[in-house]
């Protein structure tokens, strides 16, 4: 489903990505993890077409990047620790405004399941500055799951939320990953990837250090192999 | 919502495809129509402050009122571009500080109807802003100035300004010193735009022939339409590092 080779990332002088070679298949649930600095945003930026590589190549879906960007986009979902969404609109009104830019098919009906979905029926028509953190994390998952994209990227989602909300989170992408999507999260957050990815790549020096499936991992945790990689 | 179980596919088969430049604009634009509608943010700050600069020139140029007459078209063009460089930042800060930018980079549209789209939005602002101005400038200088050779060169001006404005927001929404960086970026880069303007304005104030002002409303067009195409061509890279 996505394929990365040999990506290189340079912003001036500086290299953030060194050389990256990545490979996720259908249904996979990769954690992305590192310390800061690794470079992990800036390599899911260039997954979601946000950034162009300096070097490598890029195929999402069987399309290439930055080349055939916009169909890349067309099957993408991307969350962040920014909702992304228009605080002087509505939860419906930005979902429509989103619904029209990735011109979905029966609009109200897809708004309304979403809505639903996250459980913001009764605020549809209330505007997204009035929303709590949580309401509006609850809009964004909403909205990056509204076109019913086949790869879904998260970046550091848990950044911000309480105990609450990063629970109503979990469940989230255990039912993205239960419905057979392809998901790439980054978190600082080893115990929620732990319990959460199928895969867990470290991201080190603008390189993978160690990638290890959950089954591999089984014979020690995902603490004692994140320190080996970064040690390594 | 706590029942853990979320209902995220699709029930009904939501096709999706790749929406065509003209509704990708049109709905950028009512998007922001509508935002501008319930805050009312953007235009109060540019009307507040052209009114403001408006009535400190008037109490600044207590002159004769022949001298008053020259000044005209230079004090009417200084308003709106200092009004416009706040409604530009504002508009693309929007679009930053919730990562909405993102948002619509993420969308799978061709990125120059994301720049369409602002860049309409933003002239509309623009145009709401004069055309309550102009009649408060009228009564406060005691001068015509809904002369149909001077809209025409306000419209022309607006349009060149916002083409290569919003370009350069975009740009400057992206540094954290965004709210000093437009301007030092624009007004060099919009003077071509604003020179013929105010020469074109100027004449039609002065009541010349149409036919003398053809040479600024030619040059006014022609850097409309480099603008426009320029950023048309470099909004994509702009938008993406």
């Amino acid at each position: 489903m996505i394929t990365v080779k040999k990506l290189v990332k340079r912003f001036g002088l500086k290299t953030v990505l060194r050389g990256v070679d990545f490979e996720v298949h259908p249904g996979e649930f990769v954690a992305l993890l590192g310390p800061n600095g690794a470079g992990k945003t800036t390599f899911l930026r260039i997954l979601a077409s946000l950034s162009r590589p300096s070097l490598g190549e890029v195929h999402i879906a069987g399309y290439q990047l930055p080349t055939q960007a916009a169909q890349v986009r067309a099957r993408l979902g991307v969350v962040s620790h920014l909702p992304l969404l228009y605080g002087d609109l509505t939860a419906e009104e930005n979902l429509r405004f989103y619904a029209r830019m990735y011109n979905i098919t029966h609009q109200e009906l897809r708004i309304s399941e979403i809505l639903e979905m996250v459980g913001l029926e009764a605020r549809r028509r209330d505007l997204v500055r009035t929303f709590s953190r949580v309401m509006q994390h609850r809009l964004a998952i909403g909205r990056a799951v509204l076109h019913d994209p086949d790869v879904m990227l998260f970046d550091e989602p848990y950044t911000g939320l309480d105990q609450d909300a990063s629970t109503m989170l979990d469940d989230v992408l255990r039912t993205v990953a239960a419905q057979g999507r392809t998901v790439v999260m980054t978190s600082h957050d080893l115990v929620r990837a732990e319990d959460l990815a199928t895969r867990f790549d470290i991201l080190s020096r603008g390189v993978i250090a160690a990638t290890a499936t959950r089954k591999q991992l089984k014979k020690s945790n995902l603490l004692t192999f994140y320190r080996e990689a970064l040690a390594g | 919502m706590n029942n853990a179980t979320y209902r995220v596919k699709a029930t009904k088969k939501h096709s999706i495809a790749k929406p065509s430049f003209v509704r990708a604009v049109f709905a950028i634009v009512l998007k922001d129509l509508q935002a501008e509608y319930r805050s009312f943010e953007l235009i109060s700050a540019m009307l507040v402050f052209s009114l403001l600069v408006i009535i400190i020139f008037n109490f600044a140029l207590n002159l004769d009122i022949k001298t008053r007459e020259t000044v005209t078209a230079g004090v009417l063009w200084t308003t709106f571009a200092f009004a416009g460089t706040l409604g530009l930042n504002r508009s693309m800060a929007i679009e930053k500080d919730r990562g909405c930018l993102d948002g619509l980079l993420l969308a799978p549209v061709d990125r120059s109807a994301i720049y369409f789209g602002k860049a309409i939005s933003n002239l509309a602002f623009m145009l709401i802003v004069e055309a309550i101005v102009l009649p408060v400038y009228s009564l406060l200088y005691n001068r015509n100035l809904f002369q149909p050779g001077l809209l025409l060169v306000i419209l022309l001006g607006s349009i060149g300004y916002v083409g290569v404005g919003t370009l350069l927001a975009t740009m400057s929404v992206q540094t954290r010193t965004r709210d000093i960086l437009l301007s030092i970026l624009l007004f060099p880069v919009v003077l071509p735009v604003l020179l013929p303007a105010i020469i074109a304005s100027d004449g039609f104030l002065a009541g010349v022939e149409v036919a003398d002002s053809l040479f600024s409303i030619g040059l006014l067009v022609a850097y409309d339409l480099i603008f426009i195409a320029v950023a048309f061509m470099v909004f994509d890279s702009v938008v993406e590092e």
